[in-house]
Formats: structure tokens, C-alpha cells, sequence
């Protein structure tokens, strides 16, 4: 007899655990006459759950180091490597051919190892040391912005998310991500990935879902700093950047399209997610003109 | 022994007048709008007057902009961008700004009587601090020009086209020095609102720029108020949108360019702590607390309008400031021993006596000090409120005043919660002589400016700017270049 597969039950991550959505609904995405299985319908409270243990997570993540963040990043990419077949056949079952999957799936691996590089860069190539006249020390760094909403692509179940949410984690930001409504699988998966590594739970929270349901509460929530969005629905956009005015959230776009193109990783994404400090302190002159103070 | 003496300081210190005379400055009796390098009419025919805020006297009359200059402006502009300004070379661009900072240094002394006059600020703050960085951006910005390809490593920068540019009336030659210069160095054309009650320096700014020859067009200056704002927000021409104001207006602005290609630039208020620990150097400390509050009569973004003391030193703190306010002068702006100028308009005095009653409705006990006021123009005294709470009014909202409300805290921990606990978060003050406290505290401040052991400084080559609700973009320094490229 024929051993009886166990099938793999989705759900969503939020504070480093694997809830059910709270409102215990769901929604069936299919490829082609083939239902992929039962995916949590996050809500709204799910979202702000989220956001709450997104916030709490901040200084876990942002405390870090910059050579620790690299190294975890570091990390999700050898579990990454790890667990590729998984996320081939993931990709074949939500209608990738093989080549296509493993495509993606490699340069999803590449991404996140190339954006880990940067934790510990990005801040010497955006800082400066500026010369004021007066007798003072004057420099500007990036910072961490704060809790970022993540809206992942449509079209591209992993390398989407991945190219989404690696700049955010690099700048020491904390997320709440919704994943491609119709390719939802990867992202559970890759939350697995995430759980197995030493990211701080709440750093990165998953939610499945629809997009109209959830993406004007993304970009009105009051406790977030910014918001990702990949895609390229005009509607869509003028919505997010609506919603955003409330608090002035920061909103970047990004078309989501050709991800596997090298223009699609740069520090200048990172860029995007951090804001700049400038610090004063006074410089003392021993013995000529002007203060300590 | 009897009762220790107290010090008194607003009595015996009366110093005799020395005001700047205004012999010297050339003001015209109207001015049109500075369009395509003429003076021309509004087309609504309207001219309002500006006043002087310490005597209401009338000082001059300015023209009323409206959609249609907005309209003739851009298109101005817009020629000049792409027949001209984008054509030159970068180096030769860059003369024409350092020629205007020139000029600005060798007109300085009429540049600040008129921004004294004109907004009521302190002769001693716009000599010494307005109109010396006004030009010192316009000189740092120009050496810019030609260098952008090292400002953005792997990357190729190009402007952005028309800026659109609104200011506030707290520094008006200044904030338009940080607009212009930066959206000039870099390759753009620009157009410019002054603000509705100190139009004059950006004025005699656009003779400045008449004078340096710059090609017609690349810079124009239109006057007017909040619909000739709203006309360059809403004109489909413009690229690029720069405010500097209320975090009110601002969000009306950054809704009015959703759905268009605009950039958005956005300096908004703030409510700064300043944060005193007990192993601060209090004197310093104590004047730190004076120029972060009553510095331009508190009409700044970014003033210390929060102050938090630990509260071992709270009594000696409070008590060393009561006695230095005392000293504080009160009055003629054009003298140059008044520290606190006057209110910049009948409104902004009205917003600032209304919070003060909220203050005190709301149970804070007041002080204020004694100095006489002038009988005329608008005049408010050096406050600050003790027994306040985090949910206080005069703590939560930006007053734009010389009002400062004062808590205390017991740790560090306690009072970077506290701090940080507003929507805004545009720039903190930090008070201690211990090294890793100040590091601890200034990169634990959400705030794009943070000034340990000093308060309120500002230069050409330090980007300023705010995080949250304080708006979003930096001026001044490499980072200034940014929001007026494209890559």
C-alpha cells in the first residue's frame, strides 16, 4: 500500500509564532483546477498584531550590531540553500516550470547574501562628517526608520518577497509583510526559514491574504514608519500614498518586475528605509577663541 | 542670619539704547513679482501690505499672486530650464551662484534691518545668524555644481526640472537660501513663494539675483499667500514641491500630489526635548535652554520647547533659569540688546496667548519675567509652565512661541520614553558631561537633529531635517542634494 502523504497545513507568523488568523477564515488559491491549500485570510487585527510585535521587536533588531545583523541575514541564506528543494517544488506546484523555479530560487539565495553584505556598509557609504564653521564635531548616519509595511509582489511567490523585505531587514528596520495573494506558499515557508534562524521574533511577520482587504489598513496604520510596495497598479499606489499622508509614512515604490536583473539590488534600496541623524557637539579649544560648550 | 539675597536682575540692568539705524536700507513702496527676470504686475492687480511687527507700522506693499503669475512663473521657468539652465556647464552654473552669495554678504547689513523689520526678530540673530547663513548656503551649494558625481556613488544624477518652493515666515531669507541654492547646484529651475507677512528680504533676494546677471527664469519669486501656495502645489508643470511650514499644511500638500509625478520635500514642526542630566554643565546648560526656547522669540521648528530635567538638579535648574530670564530684554528688534524681538504678526501672538491660557487652565503654574514691553507691536514675555503633564496641551502641541513647559524625569531610560513620545521628531537636545551617556541618549533620540551640549545650531554643510510626522527629506549638507535629483 501506497504510504498516505501528510499535507502541509499554512499559516501565517507574527511575533516569531505560527498563529491561525484570528478570524479563522481562509482562502483557497489554485493553480490552474489545482487548489494549493487552505491559506489564512488575515484580517485587520492580524495586521495589528503584527504591528505590535513588529514594534516590539525594533530594538531587538536595530540593537544589534551591524556585523551580527549581516551575519544572521547571512544565516537565513545557508537555511535558504538548505531547503531549496523545498522551495523548487513549492514554486512548480504554484505553476513555475522546474528551470524558471530554480531560477528564483537561486537568486533569492544570491539576494539575501548580497544584502547581508551591506548591514555592516550601507552607513559608511551614507554617512558623512561635515565640516561646520563653528568649533563643533558634526556628523550624519543613517538610522533604522522603524516598523516598515511590506506589500510582496503578486508574481513572484519567493524572489518577490525575498527583494522586498531583504533591504528592509539590512537597514535594521522591522516588517509586516503580505504576501502574493495567488503564490502564498513560499512566504509560509521561507517564515519557517526565518523562525529557524536568529532573527529576533516580531522582526518579520507574514500574513496571507487579500490585498483588498488589508493594503489601505497597511498604509494608514498610525504606528508604522514607512511602506514597500511592489507592483505596479496605478490605483493601488495613489491609494497607499493617500493613506499614507496620515502619520507621513515614507512609501516607496518599486515595479516588482525583472527581479532577477542585477538593478534590482542596490544600497540605494536600503537607502530608503532609514533615516538620516545629524549629531552636534561642541569641540573645546584649549586655548584660543570659542567654548567648550 | 537673615533671608539669603536674591539677585536682581531685571531691574538694575537697564542698558541704554542702541538701536541699528535704517537710514541705509533701500525699500521700494510696492513690489511687483519677479517673473522670467522682470518685475511685473499681478494679475489680479492686488497688492497687500507687510508691517512691521514692533511698531505696525506699514513698511511696504507687496503683490497678491495668483494662479495665473503662478502660471506665467512656471512657464518661465520651465523655458529657462530647458533652453538655458540645463544647457550650461555645471562649473558655469556654480558662478552665478557663488555670485549671489557675494552679494548677499556685501548687502548683509541692509538683508538683516529688513528681516528684523519686516518679521521682528533680533537685529543680533539676523546679523549674526540669518543672513551669514543665508549666504553661506548659497556659497556652499555653488561649489556643488560640478561635483554631484561623487556626491552618489554608482549612480548618474540628473535634476529634476521645475522646483516649486514655499517658505516659512521664521527665517525667510534663510529658508529661501536653503531652498534655492540646493535646487539651482543642481541643475533645476526654481519658483518661489514668500510667506504672507515677511515678503521683503526674498524680495531684495530677487534684486540680489537680478544684480548677479542669472539668466532669466531660473529664479522667480512670487508673493502672495495660502491660495498662491496652493497654485504651485496644483500647477501639473512643476517637478518638485519644497515646504517648509505646519505639519497641518503639509499633509494637505502631500495628499494634494498624490497620483502626480511631484517629489515631495516636506519641513514641518517639531516639539524638541531638551534633556538635562544632573552631571551637566548647568551654566551651559542654562543658556543652551534660553537660545533652544526664546531664540527667535521660539518661532522655530525645531525649538527646545520641551525641557526635561533630572530631577536632583531640578530646583537649581529652575532656579538659574527663572534668574537668567529675568535678563532677558524684551523689545526693539533694530536694538542690539534685545534678546526677544517681537511676535511676528497679531495671529501668531493670538496662538501663543491662547496656549498660555491653556497652560494655565490646564493647571500648570506659570512664570513669566518682568521686563517691561513696548506699548505698541505685538509682544509676548519669556514663559515657561512647571507641574505639567506628558497628555498637556502646551507639551503635546507646537506653540511657535517663547513657551517652554518643563518636567522633570529620574532616569535615562524614563526619559528617552518620554522624549520620544510625540508624533513629531524633528530634533532633541542632550545635556550631560559623560561620553557614553551622550551616545546613549542622542542615538536613542527619534529625531533627524540632535545637539549635545549645544542647542540651535545650524550650518550650510549640516543636513537638517526631521523624522515622523516632522516631514521627511534633508536640507543642507550632501544629503540636501538628494531630494532635487533624479537617478
Amino acid at each position: 500500500m501506497d504510504r498516505v502523504e501528510i499535507l502541509k497545513t499554512y499559516k501565517i507568523y507574527i511575533g516569531g509564532a505560527f498563529p491561525r488568523t484570528e478570524s479563522g477564515r481562509y482562502y483557497t488559491p489554485v493553480n490552474g483546477t489545482k487548489q494549493l491549500g487552505n491559506i489564512c485570510l488575515s484580517s485587520r487585527k492580524d495586521f495589528r498584531n503584527s504591528v505590535v510585535a513588529a514594534r516590539k521587536a525594533c530594538g531587538k533588531w536595530a540593537g544589534k550590531s551591524a556585523a551580527n545583523r549581516s551575519q544572521i541575514m547571512y544565516r537565513i541564506a545557508e537555511i535558504l540553500e538548505g531547503r531549496k528543494t523545498q522551495f523548487i517544488a513549492e514554486l512548480e506546484l504554484q505553476g513555475n516550470s522546474k528551470a524558471k523555479a530554480e531560477k528564483e530560487v537561486l537568486a533569492s539565495i544570491d539576494r539575501f547574501i548580497y544584502y547581508a553584505g551591506w548591514c555592516d556598509k550601507f552607513s559608511q557609504v551614507f554617512s558623512s562628517v561635515n565640516p561646520v564653521a563653528s568649533s563643533h564635531f558634526n556628523f550624519t548616519s543613517p538610522e533604522p526608520m522603524g516598523v516598515i509595511s511590506v506589500c510582496a509582489p503578486e508574481g513572484s511567490g519567493l524572489l518577490g518577497l525575498v527583494n522586498a523585505i531583504a533591504p528592509v531587514l539590512a537597514g535594521g528596520n522591522t516588517c509586516v509583510v503580505l504576501a502574493s495573494e495567488s503564490m502564498p506558499l513560499c512566504a509560509i515557508t521561507f517564515a519557517e526559514v526565518l523562525n529557524a534562524s536568529d532573527v529576533p521574533g516580531g522582526t518579520v511577520n507574514i500574513l496571507t491574504g487579500k490585498r483588498s482587504e488589508l493594503l489601505e489598513h497597511m498604509a494608514s496604520h498610525m504606528d508604522v514608519n514607512g511602506f514597500s510596495y511592489s507592483g505596479t497598479d496605478k490605483e493601488e499606489i495613489k491609494k497607499v500614498k493617500e493613506c499614507a499622508v496620515e502619520n507621513l509614512k515614507r512609501v516607496s515604490v518599486f515595479d516588482g518586475n525583472n527581479l532577477l536583473s542585477a538593478d534590482n539590488h542596490s544600497p540605494y534600496f536600503i537607502d530608503e528605509f532609514v533615516e538620516m541623524k545629524t549629531t552636534w557637539h561642541p569641540i573645546e579649544k584649549i586655548a584660543g577663541a570659542g567654548s567648550g560648550y | 542670619m537673615g533671608k539669603s539675597p536674591t539677585l536682581e536682575f531685571d531691574s538694575k540692568w537697564d542698558l541704554s539704547p542702541a538701536p541699528e539705524s535704517t537710514d541705509h536700507i533701500n525699500l521700494k513702496k510696492r513690489y511687483d513679482l519677479f517673473i522670467g527676470g522682470k518685475w511685473v504686475k499681478p494679475e489680479s492687480n492686488k497688492y497687500f501690505k507687510t508691517i512691521n511687527p514692533a511698531t505696525e507700522k506699514v513698511l511696504a506693499e507687496v503683490a497678491e499672486g495668483n494662479e495665473k503669475d503662478i502660471d506665467k512663473a512656471v512657464k518661465a521657468a520651465r523655458r529657462a530650464y530647458k533652453e538655458v539652465w540645463s544647457k550650461m556647464a555645471p562649473g558655469e552654473r556654480g558662478k552665478y551662484i557663488y555670485r549671489i552669495a557675494r552679494l548677499i554678504q556685501e548687502r548683509a547689513r541692509e538683508f538683516a534691518v529688513i528681516e528684523s523689520m519686516d518679521g521682528g526678530k533680533a537685529i543680533r540673530e539676523s546679523r549674526d545668524v540669518d543672513i551669514p547663513l543665508a549666504a553661506g548656503h548659497f556659497f556652499y551649494y555653488a561649489g556643488w555644481t560640478d561635483k554631484l558625481q561623487y556626491a552618489f556613488p554608482n549612480r548618474k544624477a540628473e535634476p529634476l526640472g521645475v522646483a516649486g518652493q514655499i517658505i516659512p515666515w521664521n527665517f525667510p531669507l534663510l529658508m529661501a537660501a536653503w531652498k534655492i541654492a540646493p535646487a539651482l547646484a543642481t541643475g533645476n529651475t526654481v519658483v518661489i513663494k514668500s510667506a504672507e507677512t515677511t515678503p521683503l528680504t526674498l524680495l531684495k533676494l530677487a534684486e540680489v539675483i537680478e544684480a548677479s546677471g542669472l539668466p532669466p527664469g531660473v529664479v522667480n519669486i512670487v508673493s502672495g499667500a495660502g491660495a498662491t501656495g496652493a497654485a504651485i502645489v496644483n500647477h501639473p508643470d512643476i517637478d518638485k514641491i519644497a515646504f517648509t511650514g505646519s505639519t497641518g499644511v503639509g499633509k494637505i500638500i502631500q495628499r494634494a500630489v498624490v497620483g502626480t509625478h511631484k517629489k515631495t520635500t516636506l519641513e514641518l514642526g517639531g516639539k524638541a526635548a531638551n534633556i538635562i542630566f544632573e552631571d551637566a554643565p548647568l551654566d551651559q546648560a542654562v543658556e543652551g535652554i534660553i537660545n533652544g526656547i526664546y531664540f527667535n522669540q521660539g518661532h522655530v521648528c525645531c525649538a527646545g520647547s520641551r525641557l526635561f530635567i533630572q530631577e536632583s538638579v531640578n530646583d537649581i535648574v529652575l532656579r538659574k533659569l527663572k534668574d537668567r530670564m529675568k535678563s532677558l530684554i524684551v523689545g526693539d528688534p533694530l536694538d542690539k540688546n534685545t534678546d526677544i524681538g517681537a511676535i511676528n504678526s497679531k495671529e501668531q501672538l493670538g496662538t501663543i496667548n491662547k496656549y498660555i491660557k491653556v497652560g494655565n487652565d490646564e493647571g500648570a503654574t506659570m512664570y513669566q519675567n518682568s521686563c517691561p514691553l513696548p506699548k505698541k507691536g505685538f509682544w509676548c514675555r519669556p514663559t515657561l509652565f512647571t507641574d505639567v503633564s506628558q497628555s498637556s496641551r502646551i507639551v503635546q502641541e507646537e506653540i511657535f512661541g517663547p513657551v517652554l513647559a518643563v518636567q522633570t524625569f529620574r532616569t535615562a531610560d524614563e526619559v528617552i520614553a518620554k522624549a520620544n513620545n510625540s508624533p513629531y521628531g524633528l530634533s532633541a537636545g542632550v545635556w550631560t558631561d559623560k561620553g557614553s551617556k551622550i551616545f546613549n541618549l542622542t542615538s536613542q533620540m527619534k529625531a533627524g537633529i540632535v545637539w549635545a551640549n549645544t542647542y540651535n545650531k545650524f550650518d550650510p554643510t549640516s543636513p537638517f531635517g526631521g523624522y515622523k510626522e516632522s516631514g521627511f527629506g534633508r536640507e543642507g549638507g550632501l544629503h540636501g542634494l538628494k531630494p532635487y535629483l533624479k537617478f
